[in-house]
C-alpha cells in the first residue's frame, strides 16, 4: 500500500508524444462512433514511439479517451503484444506453437537463447535484443517463423536467422 | 409482465415472463448454486455453478442469464448437473488455498458452503498452487489474491453499486486478477462492499482480519449510530476483558431498510466504543480543581443535590439542560420530561442540524407527504436540493444509485458544489451557495437568472407526478415554506428534509426545544403532553441552547446538564462562562465539554443500549444492545437515577410496572448492561412486563400514547420493521412562532470520514481520513 | 515474404488474385475487381442475401454457419446504427489463410464489407486484424486510402446516394479476441472478454447496433459469388457445403503452403497429392484438420471430404482450415502439452472451467512430460478436459478440451510410456518447455 503511484495526467492541450502521433491521436478518436474504440490502436502507437506504454502514456490516453487510469490498465494487461516497461531496439519473437514446433521452432528458440545470451522475456546488456517465445503468429505454412518486431522472417533455419540477426545489428549499427 | 409456466424438476412454477431461470426457481425453493450472479448487479455467466438442463438446448445453460420461456422444461438436480457443479468446485479449489482454518471466512465463506452441499471430498489435483502474497490496499482493505475466485462482484458492486469504479481486472488466463484503482492501493469511498460482498475471504478488512473465528461472535442487529440515514447494521459481539466487544459491522442479512448497504462509518467506525480514552467511572470535581473518580451513588447524590438546590433556589430558569442527537428516543423524551416535570424548565435543547420545525411546520395537516427513506428506491423522479448524500447521506445516495440502475429512476440535482450524485443527474445545475432561496423562488414562478438549465429542471419537475423532493440544511426559514409549497402544487409529491445525525429527527420529535413539546407542539398550547400532565408542564417557553451559555456567563444559569453533546467544542464555550454554573456532562469521552463540568457520567452508546432511533426519513427503528461496557451507564438510567434521587416519583416519569412491584434492575446484576440484555430477551419474546424504570419500552408506551405520529404498530416493529413517523399528518401540530423564530440550525458539515465528535474518538475513520486526503492531495498536486 | 504455392488441383476463387498486383487498386479493377459491388447498389439488400443464400457459403471462421442466413438475420429497421465487422483476427495455430488475403488482395476485403454492408443496411465496417498482421494493416490502409480517393468508399459511393465508410485496425495479441463478441469487445476498447448470448450480434452488436460479423475469407468470397453466380460458386463445392476453401497446410508435409480445394476435397489426396506427401518419406501418424482447437485424426481416419459434415462426422471439425500434419517424429504428449500452453495462455480467464481447467491440464502435461508423471493422471488429464467441455463461457473452453480428449483418447499408449520416468521415446527433452515459467508470468 503506498500513496505514490498517482501519475499527473498532462493539462490540457499538452502531450508527452510526438506531434505527428499526437495528430494520429487526434484523428483516431473521431473515427468510431465512440472514443474509447481507440484504445487499443493507440496504446500500440503509443509502445511504438516510447518503446513501452509508460505511465505518463497510460494517463494521457485514458485523458484523451475520458477513462479512468484503471479503465486504460484493464485492458492494457490483456493484450499480450503490450508491455509496462522498456524492452530491447529489437523484440525477437520467435512462434513456437504447434505447426512451427513440428519445423524447429523450439529449436530455433533454444538457438536464439544461445546465440542472444538471454532467455525469454529477457534484454541484451547492450539494450539490442529482446527475446520472447510467443504463440501462433498466423506464418504456420511458412514455419517455423519468427518476428522481429512487427517484421515476419518465415523458413527460418538456424543458420538463416543468425544472417537475420546479423541484419538488424548492422541495421542499428547505421 | 404476463406470467409464463415451465416446468422444473417437475415441477410446474410460474413466474413472469422476463424472470431469471435462477429467480424463478429461487422462489419455489429450488436453489440453484452460483458465485458470480448476485441480485441487483449485472450478470456474468462466469462461474458455471448454476448449469442447467434445458430440454432442446444441446449444451447446459446457466440459469442466471436465461430468462424463463413458456413451456421450458428444466432440470436442475441430474447426475449430469451434479457432476458438473462438482468438477467446477474442482477446478476452483484447483488454486484456492485451503487455508480456511486461518481465514477470514472460514464458517462463513460460500465456496466452504457449497463444496460441502456439491463438492467432492477428495482432490485429484496435485500441482502447486499459484501463490501470491496478501497485499493491504487501504487503512481497511485487505487483498489475499490466491482466495480470489473471480466472481466479480466486488467490481461490479463498486461500479455499479457505489459508482466508484476502484476495482478492476487485469490480466488474463490463470493471470486474471482483480486490482485497486491506484496500482497498490485503492482511492475510494472505503465503504467496504467489496469485502461485504466477496463470497470467500479474498478481500478482508482490517477491523476484522485474523481477530475472530465467526462462531465465537454473538450477532445483533441494531442501528448505526452516525448519520441520519440510520442503517441498520449487524454487530458481532464478543466477550472481552470488560464487557463485550464490537469486532465486526455489517448487514449480511440484507435486513432493514438498508439492505445490504453500509458506508464506511456503519462498517468500521464502531471502534470508538472500544477506544482507551473512553472514561468508565464518575468523576467529580474536588475543592482543588481536579476530578476524582467516585462510586455511581455518590455522584449521583452530588448531582442530585445540586440539581435539586438550582431548582429550589433559582427555579427552573436557573436550570438548562442540553439534549444529543445520538441517544434514543426514550432517552430523549425522558430528559425533555424530566426537564420539565422535574427541573421545572424549557431550557431545553440540542445541536440543530436542520430545521425540522420549519418543515414540520409548512407540512402540518398534510397526510403522507414525508417520505420514507425507501421511497428513494422506488420513486420515479426525485429532486435533490443542496447537500451532498455521497458524503453526507451515503444510504440515500446508494439508493438512489440503484433507483436509477435498476428502475431508471430521474434524478433532479441542484447543488452550489459538483457533488458526485451529478453522475446519476440529468440535468445537474449548479448554484451558487447563497441562492438557494432564490432558486426555490425560482421554481415557484419568480423570475431569477438561473439560466436554461434551471429552467429545464423547473419545467420537468412541474411535469413530474409522483416527485420526491429531498433538501439539505442549505434550505432555511422562508425557503423550507417556499420549497413544501412548490411539492404541494404538484401532484402526490413527498418530502425529505435531511439532518445530519442518527436520532437528530427523533431529538426534534422528541420536544428537545425550549419552545416545543413532543411532537412539535407548544408549549404555551393545548397538547396531548399538556392534556396529560397541566401544571407540571411549565408554560414559559425556555432558553435556546446559546441564550444558556449567555445566561451562564451573566451568572443566571446554576445548573448546566449536558446529555451526550460537546456544545463547549463546537459553540467555542469559554470556561469562564460556566465558571459559576454547576455543569453536568454525560459523556463517552473527556470532551471540551466534558472538561468544564463539575461531574462527569461516563455513558453507554448508542450500540450498548435498547430503545428506539428516527433516521431523518422519520423511519423509525429498534436499537438493540449488542456491546457492553463495565463502568458505563445508559443516559436513560442515569436520567431515572438523578431524579430518583432528587426526591421525584419514578413512577410518574417511566409508567413502569402498571401495578406490578419492580426491582429497580438490581435483581438482575449490577451492570445496566445486565438489565438491559434481560429487557432484549423479554422483547425477544414478545413480552413487555415493564418491571423496571431503566425499561427504555415503558417510555415507549407514553410515547406511542402522546407524541402525534407516533402511534405505529409495536409488533410490527418488534418484528424487525421499520415504522415511518410522520407527526405533521397528526393535525397537532401548532407551531405558532413566526418566521423570526432562530431556527439555531448548525450544520455538522461532517463528510463520509468524520462524524462530529464521536468521529474524532474512532481511530480507524481518522487513519481512513488522513489516508483519503493524502491521495486527493496527490491527484490535486 | 511467404511464398505462394500452386497446385493443379486448386480452384482458385479467393486466392485467383494472389501473385497479381492487386494490392494496386488499378489492377485490382483489371481484374473484375469492383465489379459486385456495383452489381449489389444496383439490385439491393434483398437479392444480396438471397446470392448469398443461394451460395452455400458457410462462415470460413471455423463454426460454419450459413453467412446468408446470419446477413438475413439482421433486423430491417433497427434506431441505432448497423454494422459489419470483418474478423482478420486469425489466430488458430495452423491458420495463416487470412494473412495472404490482407497481403495480396485487400480489396477483395474492401469490396465485400460494402456488399454486406449493403445487404444489412449498415454504414461503416471495420476490418479488425490480428495484432501481428502489423505489416498488412499498412497493406489494408493503403487499400482503403485508394478505395476512397476513388469514391467507391465514402459519400455517395460508386455515385449511388449509398454512404459507406471502412476503418481498419489491430488487435494486440489476444486469441480469444476472434470470438465474435470478444472481438466486439475489443473493437469498443474492451478487454476482450465474450459477451453473453443472446442477444447474439445480428441484434445487439457493435455499439448496441446490429452487426454482422464474418470472417475475412468469408467477405473476400461475396464479390467472387456475385460474379460468378452463386450457383456456380455452391457447385465448386460438396452439399450444402458451397464453394471453395483456402487450405492451410503446415507440420510434416512435403510443400507447406496455402492451397485453395473445392469444399469436400478429400484430405488424403490433399496431404497425399497437393502438399506431396509427407516429408522424407517418412510415415504420416495423425492430421490435425481444422487448426488446434479440432480434435486429431488417425492416419486411418484421413479418408474423408474436407467439408463441415463429413470432418464432423468423422469426429473432428472442419475449423479454419488449418490442416496440421504430423509424422511418426512427433511424441503426441508433447504436441498434446504444446496445444494446451497455447489455450492456457490465451484463455480470457473470465470463466472458471477455461481459467481453472487450461491452467490445470497445462500444469500436469507440463509434469507429465517431463518425466513426473503417474498412471491416474491420463484419465485424470482426460476427466479434466470432458468437465470442461460444453461448460465454458464461450468455445475456447470447447477449443482445449476437444482437441485434449482426442489426444488422451487415440494415443493413450504414447501416454502411458511416459510413465514411471521413462524418457521421451521420441527424444524430446522436458526443457524444451520453455513457455510454462514464463507465461506465469504475472504482476
Amino acid at each position: 500500500m503506498s500513496l505514490t503511484n498517482i501519475v499527473e495526467s498532462p493539462k490540457p492541450g499538452e502531450t508527452i508524444f510526438s506531434p505527428e502521433l499526437a495528430a494520429r491521436f487526434d484523428k483516431l478518436v473521431t473515427l468510431y462512433p465512440r472514443r474509447r474504440s481507440a484504445l487499443i490502436p493507440m496504446l500500440l502507437y503509443a509502445q511504438d514511439e516510447i518503446g513501452y506504454v509508460s505511465d505518463a502514456a497510460i494517463a494521457e490516453i485514458g485523458q484523451r479517451l475520458d477513462i479512468t487510469v484503471l479503465d486504460v490498465r484493464n485492458v492494457l494487461t490483456y493484450y499480450s503484444m503490450l508491455r509496462t516497461k522498456p524492452i530491447g531496439k529489437y523484440n525477437v519473437q520467435v512462434c513456437t506453437n504447434i505447426s512451427c514446433m513440428l519445423r524447429g521452432g523450439k529449436e530455433l528458440f533454444h538457438h536464439c537463447e544461445k546465440r542472444l545470451g538471454i532467455g525469454h522475456k529477457q534484454t541484451t546488456p547492450d539494450g539490442m535484443f529482446s527475446l520472447e517465445e510467443v504463440e501462433c503468429i498466423g506464418a504456420c505454412s511458412w514455419a517455423p517463423a519468427v518476428q522481429v518486431n512487427y517484421d515476419f522472417h518465415d523458413e527460418l533455419t538456424p543458420e538463416s536467422l543468425d544472417e537475420v540477426l546479423q541484419q538488424y545489428r548492422s541495421k542499428a549499427g547505421q | 409482465m404476463a406470467d409464463v409456466t415451465l416446468t422444473v424438476d417437475g415441477k410446474t412454477i410460474t413466474a413472469p415472463a422476463g424472470t431469471l431461470l435462477i429467480e424463478a426457481c429461487r422462489k419455489v425453493g429450488i436453489e440453484i448454486p452460483a458465485f458470480c450472479y448476485y441480485p441487483g448487479l449485472s450478470l456474468q455467466a462466469a462461474c458455471r455453478m448454476c448449469l442447467v438442463r434445458i430440454e432442446k438446448i444441446p449444451k447446459l445453460q446457466t440459469a442466471c442469464t436465461t430468462p424463463i420461456a413458456e413451456g421450458m422444461i428444466v432440470a436442475t438436480e441430474t447426475d449430469e448437473i451434479k457432476q458438473a457443479r462438482k468438477a467446477m468446485l474442482e477446478l476452483v479449489l484447483a488454486n484456492h488455498p485451503l487455508d480456511c482454518p486461518v481465514c477470514d471466512a472460514g464458517g462463513e465463506c460460500e465456496l466452504q458452503d457449497m463444496t460441502f452441499k456439491y463438492g467432492a471430498g477428495g482432490s485429484q489435483f496435485v500441482e502447486i498452487k499459484n501463490h501470491r502474497d496478501e497485499q493491504q490496499w487501504s487503512p481497511v482493505v485487505f487483498f489475499d489474491r490466491p482466495r480470489c475466485i473471480l466472481c466479480y462482484r466486488c467490481v461490479r458492486v463498486c461500479n455499479e453499486g457505489m459508482d466508484v469504479a476502484a476495482l478492476g481486472i487485469q490480466q488474463r488466463n490463470a493471470g486474471s486478477v482483480i486490482a485497486p484503482n491506484d496500482q497498490t492501493s485503492l482511492d475510494c469511498e472505503q465503504c467496504g462492499m467489496c469485502i461485504d460482498i466477496c463470497p470467500v475471504g479474498a478481500l478482508t478488512s482490517d477491523t476484522y482480519r485474523y481477530k475472530t473465528r465467526p462462531w465465537e461472535m454473538t450477532h445483533v442487529g441494531t442501528i448505526c449510530t452516525h448519520c441520519g440515514d440510520g442503517c441498520k447494521t449487524t454487530l458481532g459481539v464478543r466477550r472481552s476483558d470488560d464487557g463485550m466487544q464490537i469486532v465486526r459491522g455489517d448487514n449480511r442479512d440484507k435486513s432493514g431498510l438498508n439492505g445490504e448497504f453500509l458506508c464506511v462509518k456503519g462498517r468500521y467506525a464502531f471502534d470508538f466504543a472500544n477506544n482507551t480514552e473512553r472514561l468508565t467511572q464518575p468523576l467529580v470535581r474536588q475543592p482543588n480543581g481536579e476530578f476524582a473518580p467516585v462510586s455511581w451513588e455518590d455522584a449521583i447524590q452530588v448531582v442530585a443535590q445540586k440539581f435539586r438546590a438550582a431548582r429550589d433556589e433559582r427555579g427552573g430558569s436557573g436550570i438548562g439542560v442540553i439534549g444529543s442527537t445520538r441517544i434514543t428516543n426514550e432517552e430523549a423524551y425522558l430528559l425533555q420530561k424530566t426537564a420539565r416535570s422535574a427541573f421545572g424548565t424549557n431550557n431545553i435543547d440540542h445541536h440543530r442540524t436542520t430545521d425540522y420545525v420549519r418543515f414540520t411546520r409548512a407540512l402540518a395537516g398534510q397526510d403522507h407527504r414525508m417520505a420514507g427513506i425507501s421511497d428513494s428506491i422506488s420513486a420515479p423522479a426525485i429532486f435533490v436540493l443542496g447537500n451532498d448524500p455521497t458524503e453526507q447521506h451515503p444510504l440515500l445516495a446508494w439508493n438512489l444509485r440503484t433507483n436509477v440502475r435498476h428502475n431508471s429512476a430521474r434524478v433532479y440535482l441542484a447543488n452550489h458544489r459538483e457533488i458526485k450524485l451529478r453522475h446519476q443527474a440529468k440535468p445537474f445545475v449548479q448554484i451558487s451557495g447563497n441562492s438557494y432561496g432564490k432558486f426555490v423562488n425560482f421554481l415557484g414562478g419568480a423570475s431569477e437568472p438561473f439560466g436554461e438549465d434551471a429552467a429545464a429542471i423547473r419545467d420537468a419537475l412541474r411535469n413530474e407526478p409522483n416527485l420526491l423532493i429531498i433538501f439539505g440544511s442549505e434550505l432555511r426559514g422562508d425557503a423550507i415554506d417556499a420549497m413544501v409549497k412548490f411539492g404541494l402544487s404538484l401532484p402526490d409529491a413527498k418530502f425529505a428534509c435531511l439532518g445530519d445525525y442518527v436520532n437528530s429527527r427523533g431529538a426534534a420529535d422528541m420536544g428537545l426545544y425550549p419552545d416545543l413539546l413532543p411532537g412539535y407542539q407548544p408549549v404555551d398550547g393545548e397538547s396531548t403532553v399538556r392534556t396529560e400532565y397541566g401544571s407540571r408542564f411549565p408554560r414559559q417557553a425556555g432558553l435556546d441552547m446559546g441564550q444558556m451559555f449567555e445566561a451562564a456567563s451573566r451568572n443566571e444559569l446554576a445548573a448546566l446538564y449536558v446529555v451526550g453533546d460537546d456544545p463547549v467544542e463546537r459553540l467555542g464555550v469559554s470556561a469562564q462562562a460556566l465558571r459559576n454554573t454547576f455543569v453536568v456532562v454525560q459523556d463517552m469521552f473527556m470532551t471540551a465539554t466534558a472538561k468544564l463540568a463539575d461531574v462527569i457520567l461516563p455513558t453507554a452508546n448508542l450500540y450498548e443500549k435498547s430503545g428506539t432511533v428516527t433516521n431523518t426519513f422519520g423511519d423509525l427503528q429498534q436499537v438493540k444492545k449488542a456491546a457492553d461496557r463495565a463502568g458505563v451507564r445508559s443516559d436513560l438510567e442515569l436520567i431515572v437515577r438523578i431524579a430518583d434521587t432528587m426526591g421525584e416519583d419514578v413512577r410518574t416519569l417511566v409508567p413502569f410496572g402498571k401495578g406490578v412491584r419492580a426491582d429497580m434492575g438490581q435483581s438482575r446484576g449490577a451492570q445496566s448492561g445486565e438489565a438491559d440484555r434481560h429487557g432484549i430477551w423479554l422483547a425477544a419474546h414478545d413480552l413487555e412486563p415493564k418491571l423496571s424504570p431503566f425499561d427504555p419500552n415503558a417510555i415507549l408506551d407514553e410515547i406511542q400514547r402522546l407524541v402525534p405520529g407516533y402511534d405505529f404498530d409495536r409488533i410490527d416493529l418488534l418484528a424487525g420493521n421499520s415504522q415511518h413517523v410522520e407527526p405533521d399528518g397528526s393535525g397537532l401540530v401548532q407551531i405558532s412562532q413566526t418566521a423570526s423564530r432562530p431556527d439555531g440550525v448548525i450544520p455538522s458539515g461532517d463528510t463520509l470520514f468524520t462524524s462530529g465528535t464521536l468521529g474524532r474518538y474512532s481511530e480507524k475513520l481518522n487513519e481512513v481520513e488522513v489516508f483519503q486526503a493524502k491521495k486527493s492531495m496527490a491527484t490535486a498536486g | 515474404m511467404p511464398r505462394l504455392v500452386s497446385h493443379p488441383e486448386e480452384v482458385k476463387v479467393v486466392s485467383r488474385r494472389f501473385g497479381q498486383g492487386a494490392t494496386d487498386i488499378e489492377r485490382y479493377i483489371e481484374l473484375d475487381g469492383y465489379k459486385a459491388v456495383r452489381q449489389a447498389l444496383e439490385q439491393g439488400p434483398d437479392w444480396i442475401i438471397a446470392q448469398m443464400k443461394a451460395s452455400n457459403l458457410r462462415g470460413r471462421g471455423g463454426a460454419g454457419f450459413p453467412t446468408g442466413m446470419k446477413w438475413s438475420f439482421v433486423p430491417k429497421q433497427s434506431e441505432k446504427p448497423k454494422y459489419v465487422l470483418v474478423n482478420g483476427d486469425e489466430s488458430e495455430p495452423g491458420t495463416c489463410k487470412d494473412h495472404l488475403i490482407f497481403l495480396h488482395d485487400p480489396h477483395s476485403v474492401i469490396e465485400g464489407t460494402i456488399i454486406a454492408g449493403l445487404a444489412i443496411g449498415a454504414k461503416l465496417g471495420f476490418i479488425y486484424l490480428r495484432g501481428e498482421y502489423r505489416y498488412l494493416l499498412k497493406i489494408m490502409e493503403k487499400a482503403i486510402a485508394d478505395a476512397y480517393a476513388k469514391g467507391f468508399l465514402g459519400k455517395g459511393i460508386f455515385g449511388s446516394n449509398f454512404d459507406f465508410d471502412i476503418v481498419s485496425q489491430t488487435g494486440a495479441g489476444a486469441y480469444e479476441v476472434g470470438e465474435e463478441s470478444a472481438l466486439m469487445e475489443s473493437l469498443e476498447g474492451k478487454r476482450g472478454i465474450p459477451r453473453i448470448k443472446p442477444p447474439f450480434p445480428a441484434v445487439v452488436g457493435l455499439y448496441g447496433g446490429p452487426t454482422v460479423i464474418n470472417n475475412a475469407e468469408t467477405i473476400a468470397s461475396v464479390s467472387h459469388i456475385l460474379n460468378m453466380g452463386p450457383e456456380a460458386y455452391a457447385n465448386l463445392g460438396s452439399p450444402r457445403n458451397g464453394g471453395t476453401r483456402l487450405f492451410c497446410i503446415s507440420g510434416h508435409a512435403e510443400r507447406n503452403g496455402v492451397y485453395e480445394l473445392p469444399m469436400g476435397y478429400n484430405l488424403k489426396k490433399m496431404i497425399y497429392e497437393v502438399a506431396g506427401g509427407i516429408r522424407g518419406g517418412r510415415q504420416l501418424k495423425a492430421v490435425v484438420p481444422g487448426g488446434s482447437s479440432t480434435p486429431v485424426l488417425l492416419a486411418s481416419e484421413i479418408d474423408i471430404g474436407m467439408d463441415f459434415d463429413q470432418v464432423g462426422k468423422a469426429g473432428s471439425m472442419l475449423g479454419s482450415g488449418g490442416v496440421v500434419v504430423l509424422d511418426d517424429t512427433v511424441c503426441m504428449v508433447e504436441f498434446a502439452l504444446r496445444t494446451i500452453q497455447f489455450y492456457q495462455h490465451e484463455s480470457c480467464g473470465w470463466c472458471i472451467p477455461c481459467r481453472e481447467g487450461t491452467d490445470w491440464l497445462k500444469k500436469t502435461l507440463t509434469r507429465f512430460h517431463a518425466g513426473g508423471g503417474e498412471a491416474k493422471d491420463i484419465d485424470n488429464i482426460r476427466y479434466l478436459a470432458e468437465n470442461m467441455l460444453g461448460r465454458t463461457f464461450c468455445p475456447l473452453g470447447d477449443a482445449a478440451a476437444m482437441p485434449t480428449i482426442a489426444f488422451v483418447k487415440k494415443f493413450r499408449q504414447e501416454f502411458e510410456d511416459h510413465l514411471n520416468g521413462k524418457p521421451c521415446a521420441y527424444g524430446r527433452s522436458p526443457e524444451s518447455q520453455t513457455l510454462a515459467p514464463a507465461l506465469v508470468e504475472v504482476s
